[in-house]
């Protein structure tokens, strides 16, 4: 193998362009079911990595760098942990080169 | 680029497309042409902005639409090579194909980027006389009694209504849902696709993937997603190259490494480093695919509503061959074609826009799908992602090295040999190859 010098994932997401919408989270996550969940599938399946576990077992969301893919609830197991929805329109993603 | 978010001044048309991305504007094109108002709807600030894909357009569907479209779309590199290949963490296989043939028109597969070609075709839908309303997001259909009757934005203006709702709305097919057309959803069917966007001088990826002009390169590749069901891609642009895995979402979530340390280990396989050394990053992108091909779709056809393109999982990924801007395109513009045909004999239920089904059975988007229906879930499967890569690579690797003073042991040797060591039964194997048989047979 090669060596690869790898971005940090900071910098990896200062690649995409998001106009965030500063009034609304179009993806919510309920704490308290998170915190009963064993797997947390989300946490490793998000291509923006936007769910961080937290100490109390919890999920800590930031939906403002999303790329609106849905894989998060496509994984996720623990009925009505996430609601998701498309952000306001005009607002999200933007991609330019993909 | 058209990027209007002017709200219509006649909020009650015949024909409402949600989605500006390929399948949308094909339905808006062949309705608009057809005489009917049109609304195309698009959630991003300008189309294409929400799209992203892993990265060959085969636009030959576009001839009926837009004559000598070649010569007039977006396209970064036509394919002129193609390559399959079969990897494991040290070895690689790869079949080289190249052709002169797709280097001019008609062309066969293209490389883009989605926001300039997605904007480009939505520029013809607005040519047609569509009205396109981006920064719009559809929140909901309006229905009266089953039938549905319009479509619910997040403006302050609210509502608009139609005879026919196109709903091309995407992979997450909300409004299919919402219309109760999606009653055997399946996560496990779906993939989602990470990618790398990097630059290179064009010089550079002429040089190393020995192409010149506008001549491009695209890579196909099984046994680079470390035993999730998948498959990686690279392909050229003018002065990027595109790198990126495609990974089954519940497998994915089951394991512990993330999306881009798996790009990652791909960028660095002995195979690909030294094609893309020294590239800047310069977008991360991801999106999920449909992939299950014929036995997921939903309900095509509704009261007052047809679903088009992603929205009605008409991804083909069936492992050779990897299709979707084609399947998009083909099935947007028989929905348009139809719903016009409804609105002409005045019939705008489920049964006068049957037309649209009827459409797209004759033509390859209904027949490749059932064709290839029983390939999707072999694609998927264990022996397939890594059994069969490591047996093909480990029987190449023997049949090439040359063992002084022992003789050769001559293939049958080799093969029955390296099969007994896969572990991959007899039966399995037939039963694989028959069932691959049938369906690219």
């Amino acid at each position: 193998m090669s060596e690869y010098p790898e971005v940090s994932f900071e910098s990896r997401m200062e690649t995409v362009d998001f106009r965030v919408d500063p009034d609304r989270a179009h993806i919510t996550v309920d704490g308290d079911a998170c915190r009963g969940c064993t797997t947390q599938a989300c946490v490793v399946a998000c291509p923006a990595n936007l769910f961080v576990p937290r100490a109390d077992g919890g999920i800590l969301f930031n939906y403002e760098q999303c790329f609106e893919c849905g894989t998060c609830y496509l994984v996720c197991n623990t009925h009505g942990a996430i609601t998701w929805t498309y952000p306001e329109g005009g607002h999200g993603v933007v991609f330019r080169r993909s | 680029m058209s990027r209007s978010a002017r709200w219509p001044d006649v909020v009650d048309v015949d024909v409402i497309v949600v989605g500006a991305g390929p399948a949308g504007s094909a339905a808006a094109i062949a309705a608009a042409r057809a005489g009917r108002s049109v609304i195309l709807i698009e959630r991003g600030p300008f189309p294409g902005s929400k799209n992203m894909y892993g990265g060959v357009i085969y636009a030959r569907v576009l001839d009926g639409l837009i004559p000598n479209w070649w010569d007039e779309a977006p396209i970064q590199r036509w394919v002129t090579r193609r390559q399959t290949m079969v990897m494991t963490g040290s070895q690689a296989l790869t079949v080289d194909f190249r052709t002169d043939t797709w280097g001019r028109p008609p062309y066969n597969g293209a490389t883009a980027y989605r926001p300039d070609f997605d904007s480009w075709l939505a520029g013809h839908a607005v040519e047609a006389g569509a009205q396109l309303l981006c920064s719009t997001t559809v929140t909901g259909l309006l229905r009266e009694g089953g039938k549905v009757v319009g479509v619910r934005t997040d403006r302050p203006d609210g509502d608009l209504t139609a005879k026919v709702v196109i709903a091309c709305d995407g992979v997450n097919s909300f409004l299919a849902k919402e219309a109760g057309m999606f009653d055997h959803f399946e996560p496990e069917h779906y993939t989602v696709g990470v990618k790398e966007t990097l630059a290179l001088p064009k010089e550079v990826i002429d040089e190393r993937f020995g192409v010149r002009g506008r001549d491009g390169v695209d890579i196909e590749i099984i046994g680079c997603t470390e035993g999730i069901p998948g498959g990686g891609f690279i392909y050229t642009n003018l002065d990027t190259v595109a790198v990126g895995v495609v990974l089954q979402t519940q497998a994915l979530a089951a394991q512990s490494k993330r999306p881009e340390e798996i790009i990652a280990s791909l960028k660095a396989h002995p195979a690909v480093a030294p094609l893309i050394e020294g590239a800047e990053l310069k977008e991360y992108s991801a999106h999920v695919i449909p992939e299950g091909g014929f036995n997921q779709m939903p309900e095509l056809v509704g009261d007052g509503i047809v679903v088009a393109g992603d929205a009605a999982a008409m991804c083909l990924a069936a492992g050779i061959w990897l299709e979707g801007v084609n399947f998009a395109i083909g099935s947007g513009m028989a929905a348009g074609q139809a719903a016009a045909e409804a609105l002409r004999l005045d019939d705008t239920s489920a049964t006068g826009l049957e037309g649209y089904r009827r459409r797209i059975e004759s033509n390859f988007v209904l027949a490749d799908h059932r064709k290839l229906a029983s390939v999707a879930d072999l694609i998927l499967s264990r022996r397939v992602q890594t059994s069969y890569p490591e047996l093909v690579t480990n029987i190449v690797e023997r049949i090439f090295t040359v063992e002084n003073p022992s003789p050769k042991p001559g293939f049958n040797r080799i093969v029955l040999d390296e099969i007994g060591r896969s572990g991959v039964r007899l039966r399995d194997l037939a039963r694989d190859a028959w069932t691959g048989l049938r369906g690219y047979g």
